[in-house]
């Protein structure tokens, strides 16, 4: 049983070796000059706008669940939909039931008024 | 009706309890969010009352299961679930009875505490029914996600959230051994399903004998930390203290008899073949919780905080079932079990029912005098602290007696004197708050005056009383049921070994 792992192993050796080859390349190779704007957070883009403890609004936490639902719900309808054909009725209707709990759900975030934002 | 699990539709059958219980719990939350428009403080009860009647229609499902005989699934379908099942409903029922008034009185009365405390009573369903270790981490973590929420109900006491916190931390750790062990168990047999378990280490055809130790442990103590064994124990007071009063009493009654439910079925019939081997961690786990946790309720001054050290303690008791891991034993876990949700539930009741407003009165002083001020309410308390002390005219003590013939059936002699030394010491921590009830008097004339307990609240303590008191003088109905339920869980395992634990 042990041995059929055997090709994981190498493939995590395989990405090891790999990782810190092109780390370790850049690292020699490439010339090193910063200056005060090369070092900051982001490169190119905004500066930044205080420290990362503020306090948020706590309708980002509603929205990140809102968010979560329908992540989960792709994540488990797209492979349920590629093998649908090969899942016949009884997986569609294991995937209604899915879809079901989830829409009660829904249902209850938008009575509660998580997607109004005021 | 006949199950082999060849379809899905037969699972929809064998999980009739369950699914009806979710989808009650579903639409109480859908009534819940769609009455909130109509602003009504009057309809409110209505939403406890659905959900007590979701209890029930599962109790009915539940009945309408012990028609129905399967094997094969990963779920089980014996009467060592249904028995569990009605002690998880029963534990419920008493949990909503009770929260009634206090939810009004804490300000805090949502419908989304009853859902949450349906969709925990599911969890805990499923873990007592699981017959595949990953089913029976989808019904843990079900159970447990919907009991960290409820533990920090209150919002507005800072000890609520920090005993959600705490129970949070620590029941996640719990899962991550309880899981880590599930994965090296499954390394070492290459099954997760409880049945094959049995088969595989019965044989003894052991790839990695280390491994199953390994993975053994973990789970041990992945349920030690469930259900609250010394040395295991440190969120239970703190978690117990803090959470809302009802959330308490289903922690120490549901919450803990599903985990035990499912420890049992884990241990005694799957890790069957390494019995010898677990035994000795569980006989030091029994030893220890029952010593330990009574030793320290001495010490308690809040009676909450007293409760739960006691309920930590009865783990203990009924962990000495779990070491004699015979049919004895399994029939004594259920009555066990039984009997200690009803005095358990009633005696938080009896917490939650002195108090003033939003005030709790849980010091030992604030039931100075309450047996002559509120003849009714401390008979009732004093009727469940005797039960607990296990003592004759209770339930408690035929429950006691019956862990005893199981452990003196396994030859566990030294723990069944364990037993019995800690039940001495717990005398005088339950006799305790008795005496204060009835021999000290009350500060003043009217101490007690305007303690109205709810009537949903009455009706909880007063099943609970009769029940903890009709345990004593009519047991063998209820022993006679639990026996029969466990009759099946361990002829498989009898007929691999030819063995027999005790008769």
């Amino acid at each position: 049983m042990i041995e059929s792992y055997l090709p994981i192993l190498i493939l995590l050796a395989i990405s090891v070796v790999n990782a810190v080859v092109i780390l370790g390349l850049t690292y020699l190779v490439s010339p090193y000059r910063p200056t005060s704007v090369k070092s900051a957070p982001y490169e190119s883009g905004m500066p930044g706008l205080g420290g990362t403890r503020d306090r948020f609004s706590v309708k980002f936490y509603v929205v990140a669940i809102l968010f979560i639902v329908f992540d989960v719900e792709t994540v488990f309808l797209v492979p349920w939909a590629v093998a649908m054909r090969d899942l016949g009725w009884e997986g569609f209707a294991a995937a209604m039931i899915f879809i079901f709990i989830l829409t009660v759900g829904l249902i209850y975030e938008w009575k509660k008024g998580a997607l109004e934002w005021d | 009706m006949e199950l082999d699990f060849q379809t899905s539709v037969d699972y929809f059958w064998a999980l009739l309890p369950e699914i009806v219980l979710s989808l009650w719990a579903m639409g109480v939350l859908l009534a819940d969010v769609f009455q909130k428009g109509s602003r009504s403080e009057a309809s409110r009860p209505a939403i406890a009352w659905l959900a007590l009647a979701g209890i029930a229609a599962a109790a009915v499902a539940n009945v309408w299961l012990m028609t129905v005989t399967g094997t094969g699934g990963m779920i089980a379908v014996d009467g060592f679930r249904i028995f569990a099942n009605f002690i998880l409903l029963l534990a419920a029922a008493l949990a909503i009875l009770v929260s009634m008034g206090y939810l009004d009185r804490h300000a805090m009365n949502r419908g989304e505490f009853y859902v949450l405390l349906m969709f925990a009573v599911v969890g805990m369903m499923i873990l007592a029914s699981a017959q595949d270790l990953i089913l029976l981490f989808v019904g843990l973590e079900l159970m447990s996600v919907a009991i960290y929420v409820l533990v920090g109900f209150n919002r507005r006491d800072p000890r609520s959230g920090e005993a959600a916190l705490k129970y949070f931390l620590l029941g996640a750790f719990a899962s991550a051994f309880l899981l880590y062990g599930i994965a090296l168990v499954f390394g070492a047999t290459g099954t997760t399903d409880l049945a094959l378990l049995a088969e595989t280490i019965g044989t003894g055809v052991q790839d990695a004998p280390l491994l199953l130790m390994m993975g053994v442990g973990l789970l041990a103590v992945g349920f030690a930390f469930k259900v609250a064994a010394m040395p295991f124990h440190v969120w239970t007071p703190d978690a117990y203290d803090g959470a809302p009063t009802p959330i308490t009493a289903l922690m120490a009654t549901g919450v803990k008899a599903a985990a035990f439910a499912a420890l049992l079925r884990v241990f005694a019939v799957s890790f069957g073949g390494l019995h010898e081997t677990w035994v000795v961690a569980f006989w030091w786990l029994a030893a220890l919780t029952m010593i330990g946790a009574n030793l320290v309720a001495l010490t308690q001054g809040s009676v909450k905080r007293m409760l739960a050290y006691s309920s930590i303690a009865h783990a203990g008791y009924v962990l000495v079932a779990v070491v004699a891991a015979n049919a004895v034993g399994a029939a004594a876990f259920l009555f066990y079990l039984l009997v200690y949700t009803l005095m358990t539930a009633g005696a938080f009741g009896i917490v939650i029912a002195n108090a003033r407003g939003d005030r709790e009165r849980v010091s030992l002083e604030d039931y100075a005098g309450l047996g002559w001020q509120q003849p009714v309410m401390a008979a009732a308390f004093a009727i469940f602290l005797l039960s607990l002390a296990g003592f004759p005219l209770t339930g408690g003590f035929i429950g006691k007696l019956y862990i005893l013939r199981a452990a003196l059936a396994a030859d566990q002699v030294p723990l069944a004197v364990i037993l019995v030394m800690a039940s001495l010491i717990s005398y005088f921590y339950y006799l305790r708050v008795v005496i204060v009830m009835y021999m000290r008097p009350a500060p003043a004339a009217d101490t007690h005056a305007g303690l109205t307990a709810s009537r949903p609240l009455q009706v909880a303590v007063g099943v609970a009383a009769i029940g903890v008191i009709l345990l004593f003088f009519a047991p063998a109905m209820v022993l006679d049921a639990a026996q029969g339920s466990v009759a099946g869980l361990f002829i498989a395992q009898e007929a691999l070994f030819g063995l027999s634990r005790g008769p």
